[in-house]
């Protein structure tokens, strides 16, 4: 299974969405690989991904440069949240 | 998981900036005061925002400023800045910003992991509550340091379930 957290430029936000949504996946019990990535590079990163992990502010933006996808794409409010991540993961994969 | 460098020249307490775009230059100023930057780098973290909007308020509360490596990222640095009051930053869920972390790293791959240390510090509920009202640096250096001094054993003790 693969997890794309995206952010815009992919070197801060979507780091630490990444380690947490790791954390959360560990707590889980479930495994997946979990890639960060730009907003530029989704289409390709998130190619074979079951879920994209984003910010509500970009989640708009992120549907729009992926275009038709088999992912969902997962809204996170508060990236320090393992619950939120948890329980938003866990609907989606569970 | 080591945090990027944080100078004492690089924290700023109770910065009196009303508007986000002072709020972040404030962090601007700290990473160039600290030698991790030079000027132009404050400019593209602004352009950051000014591109994909407030998605960097991350948690309630807490701004992470940083925009991508380049020719003005002189070296792997962090910010913390203050707010004396709240600023709304223009995020539905997480304003209004108390505090703005500053990020400058230089390159993208290899820094996925100190700024992953980052979760360490802030996943603890109450950092960002001890951070805006910390009343000295070292107030602030108990905050960010904490996850460091667990780190060897954070897996058994710093992350409770």
């Amino acid at each position: 299974m693969r997890i794309v957290a995206v952010c815009g430029l992919g070197v801060g936000t979507s780091a630490i969405l990444k380690a947490n949504a790791e954390r959360a996946l560990d707590r889980l019990g479930l495994t997946a690989d979990v890639d960060a990535s730009d907003l530029a590079g989704i289409a390709s990163a998130a190619a074979d991904a079951q879920v994209v992990l984003t910010s509500t502010e970009l989640a708009a933006r992120v549907r729009e440069a992926l275009g038709r996808t088999w992912a969902e794409i997962i809204e996170v409010e508060n990236y320090f949240d393992v619950d939120e991540i948890g329980r938003k993961l866990d609907a989606s994969l569970g | 998981m080591t945090l990027p460098p944080l100078p004492d020249s690089a924290i700023v307490l109770r910065d009196d900036a009303t508007e986000w775009r002072a709020a972040v230059r404030a962090a601007g100023r700290a990473l160039t005061r600290s030698g991790a930057t030079r000027e132009a780098y404050t400019d593209r973290m602004i352009g950051v925002l000014e591109e994909f909007g407030a998605y960097v308020v991350i948690a309630p509360g807490l701004a992470l400023a940083h925009a991508r490596p380049g020719p003005d990222v002189v070296r792997n640095g962090l910010a913390v800045v203050t707010l004396a009051e709240p600023v709304p930053f223009g995020h539905p869920h997480n304003d209004p910003v108390r505090v703005v972390v500053g990020l400058a790293v230089t390159g993208a791959d290899e820094h996925v992991a100190s700024v992953a240390g980052l979760a360490n510090v802030f996943n603890e509920r109450s950092a960002i509550e001890r951070l805006a009202s910390a009343a000295t640096i070292a107030d602030v250096r108990d905050v960010l340091d904490g996850a460091d001094r667990t780190a060897p054993s954070s897996e058994a003790t710093g992350d409770p379930a």
